[in-house]
């Protein structure tokens, strides 16, 4: 997809850098990029995250100027961040609402990718590095989520890092080594800053990866079809660099919605106070977009098991090119696949909502008992493996799909994309 | 100079040079072994971490009934003054039945007359699921409740129901006197 260079050095500077460094003429093919010319608003999460991204990394950066990682002080040091210093409050809210407002955006991202099929061939490494981002996210999130080293924070920390001292043989030795002691402590905290601080830019480099395969294969689009002529496709600008930007004003608006009137809608009281080792919260959650796997993980009475489910959630994600077998890409043209990706996207829902919740309450109330969310994580967890490893690959030989248009452009005009 | 380039040289006997490489890789792996054991190593537990691994408490003052919680390690160490019927009720239990079979006595130290004192439980008040810190007089069985995830153990810290896999641990301890006792 790469295409041939359209950039001409016009004046001798510029004719003297290409010919050393071609630094600008990368910059200029970059932006010509030709994308297909039905992409849709799903298309604009590319972006979005790389601003996330960017948000985090700028406001991060200042919070470090201002945080404490002792056990001592981390606690007083955002808090005066909060209180004291000047615009800290923002810079504060930015980075706690921006974790959030990035994991909704990487969430829309890949669900757009599993609607579309935008993991098939030749997507399949595309794909992979995408879920390697979203794994580094993960570890980012939890580690930053301790520094505040409220209750929430601490128990957090002390549940996470317990997952491993379950690996049978090796886990207490490996648990105590990931700590630096016998539980969280003080070593844990120095270190989970310190790596907090390294693995955005671990991630930023993983980007990197991301859009040169982006760029290599070329997008795929709402229809699922490869491009065929020039005619198909569009300047990345101006054409998506606006419609991107439109994008990213609503969803900036949404974020100052949560920066400025609910800073704290997405965080949990608990975190208000200083972590205690003698004591547990009485309800411990995780942030909303750990809950589907929080749920996952304690649907089965056996902990290693429970453990084992929780990443096989995760790596389902990465083999996924290789357990749907179906030639057709979007599920545009896969009318019974796609009603069991909207079964799919609900079940995820229903693990959030039971992840939030304790397992032996009543989910659905029912005569004098009911199901209980234990039982509702049950289903839902069967639901999301079923997905994968059952329904994918069988509907990709069994079912009859739609008739694929001719090309984009032909399916434009004929209102079909 | 010229002589390296036209004279033998060039024919020479491959084999020194295979030498070379293979030394080279070998001190390449040593090297590179010797400089990745510290980074390993140095996320371990510090000295002045292991140093401050025991406590003595003084367990005069715990009631009938009451519960003495003491961080050892980071971790709470439950000092439980067990009723008569809690007692009782760890005795009753079918041993075999359990997850993690153990019988009451085996959960204690004997002190320095070779004794257990089965009004004193002694325990690492850790949930051995994830490591959240049950509640005291809670639960199915006379005894803790962990509220994370709801695992339930009875009057002797033995795991009865819910998730965890083991009894509460026992941590190495002994009586220095009728009223002190050296945790670790
Ligand atoms: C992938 C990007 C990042 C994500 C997802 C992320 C996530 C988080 C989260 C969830 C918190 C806890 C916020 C709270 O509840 O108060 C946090 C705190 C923190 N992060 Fe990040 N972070 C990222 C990048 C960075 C970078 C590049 C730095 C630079 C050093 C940084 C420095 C900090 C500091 C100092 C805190 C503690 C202050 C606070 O709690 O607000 N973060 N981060
Ligand atoms: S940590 Fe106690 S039940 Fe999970």
């Amino acid at each position: 997809m790469s295409g041939h260079s359209t950039y001409e050095p016009k004046y001798a500077a510029e004719k003297w850098i290409d010919k050393r460094l071609p630094i600008v003429r990368m910059g200029v093919d970059f932006m010509a990029f030709p994308s297909p010319r039905n992409l849709n608003y799903w298309y604009a999460f590319g972006g979005i995250l790389t601003l996330c991204l960017m948000s985090q990394i700028i406001t991060g950066i200042i919070l470090a100027m201002h945080y404490t990682p002792t056990v001592g002080e981390a606690f007083n040091s955002v808090q005066r961040i909060k209180r004291d210093v000047p615009f800290g409050w923002l810079l504060q809210s930015m980075h706690a609402v921006g974790a959030s407002m990035f994991f909704l955006a990487v969430y829309i991202h890949m669900f757009r990718g599993l609607f579309y099929g935008s993991y098939k061939a030749p997507r399949e490494l595309l794909w992979i590095i995408g879920c390697a981002i979203y794994l580094a996210m993960m570890a980012t999130g939890f580690l930053g989520y301790t520094l505040p080293w409220g209750q929430m924070s601490f128990w957090g920390a002390t549940v996470i890092t317990g997952f491993f001292g379950a690996i049978p043989v090796v886990g207490e030795s490996l648990q105590q080594w990931l700590l630096g002691g016998y539980s969280v402590g003080n070593p844990t905290l120095q270190r989970f800053f310190s790596l907090h601080y390294l693995l955005p830019f671990v991630i930023a480099a993983l980007v990197g990866l991301h859009v040169w395969a982006v760029h290599h294969v070329g997008q795929n689009n709402p229809i699922g079809i490869d491009i065929k002529t020039k005619e198909d496709t569009l300047s990345f600008h101006p054409y998506y660099t606006m419609k991107d930007g439109f994008a990213i004003a609503v969803f900036l608006m949404i974020f100052a919605l949560f920066v400025f009137y609910l800073p704290e809608a997405l965080g949990h009281a608990d975190n208000y106070q200083r972590a205690n080792p003698m004591v547990t919260p009485p309800h411990i959650v995780p942030e909303w977009y750990f809950l589907p796997f929080y749920a996952i993980l304690r649907a089965v009475p056996d902990k290693l098991m429970g453990i084992m489910l929780m990443f096989g959630a995760i790596v389902v994600l990465f083999i996924l090119p290789w357990l749907d077998t179906a030639k057709v890409r979007s599920m545009r043209f896969r009318p019974t696949t796609r009603r069991f990706f909207y079964i799919f996207l609900f079940m995820c829902f229903v693990l959030g909502w039971c992840g939030a919740h304790s397992p032996d309450d009543i989910a659905i109330p029912m005569g004098h008992g009911g199901m209980t969310f234990k039982w509702v994580s049950r289903v839902a967890t069967l639901y999301y493996f079923a997905f994968f490893l059952f329904l994918l690959p069988v509907l990709g030989w069994v079912e009859k799909t739609k008739a694929l248009p001719d090309s984009i452009t032909k399916a434009i005009h004929d209102g079909e994309a | 100079m010229s002589d390296t380039q036209t004279g033998e040289g060039e024919h020479e006997d491959p084999s020194r040079r295979d030498f070379i490489y293979i030394a080279t890789g070998a001190a390449a792996a040593v090297g590179a072994g010797a400089f990745a054991w510290p980074l390993v190593s140095q996320m371990g537990a510090a000295a002045d971490t292991r140093a401050a691994g025991s406590i003595e408490i003084d367990v005069s003052k715990v009631e009938e009934g009451q519960q003495l919680k003491v961080l050892w390690r980071g971790k709470p160490i439950f000092v439980r003054y067990r009723t008569q019927k809690e007692i009782d009720y760890a005795d009753s239990v079918d041993v075999a039945s359990l997850r993690d079979p153990q019988t009451d006595d085996e959960r204690f130290v004997p002190n320095f007359e070779g004794k257990i004192n089965k009004s004193l439980l002694v325990m690492i008040g850790v949930c051995t699921h994830f490591g959240c810190i049950p509640v005291g007089e809670a639960g199915d069985f006379e005894g803790w409740y962990c509220p994370c995830h709801g695992s339930h153990y009875d009057s002797s810290g033995r795991i009865r129901k819910g998730p965890a896999p083991k009894n509460m641990v026992i941590p190495p301890y002994k009586y220095l006197s009728d009223t002190v006792i050296k945790i670790g």
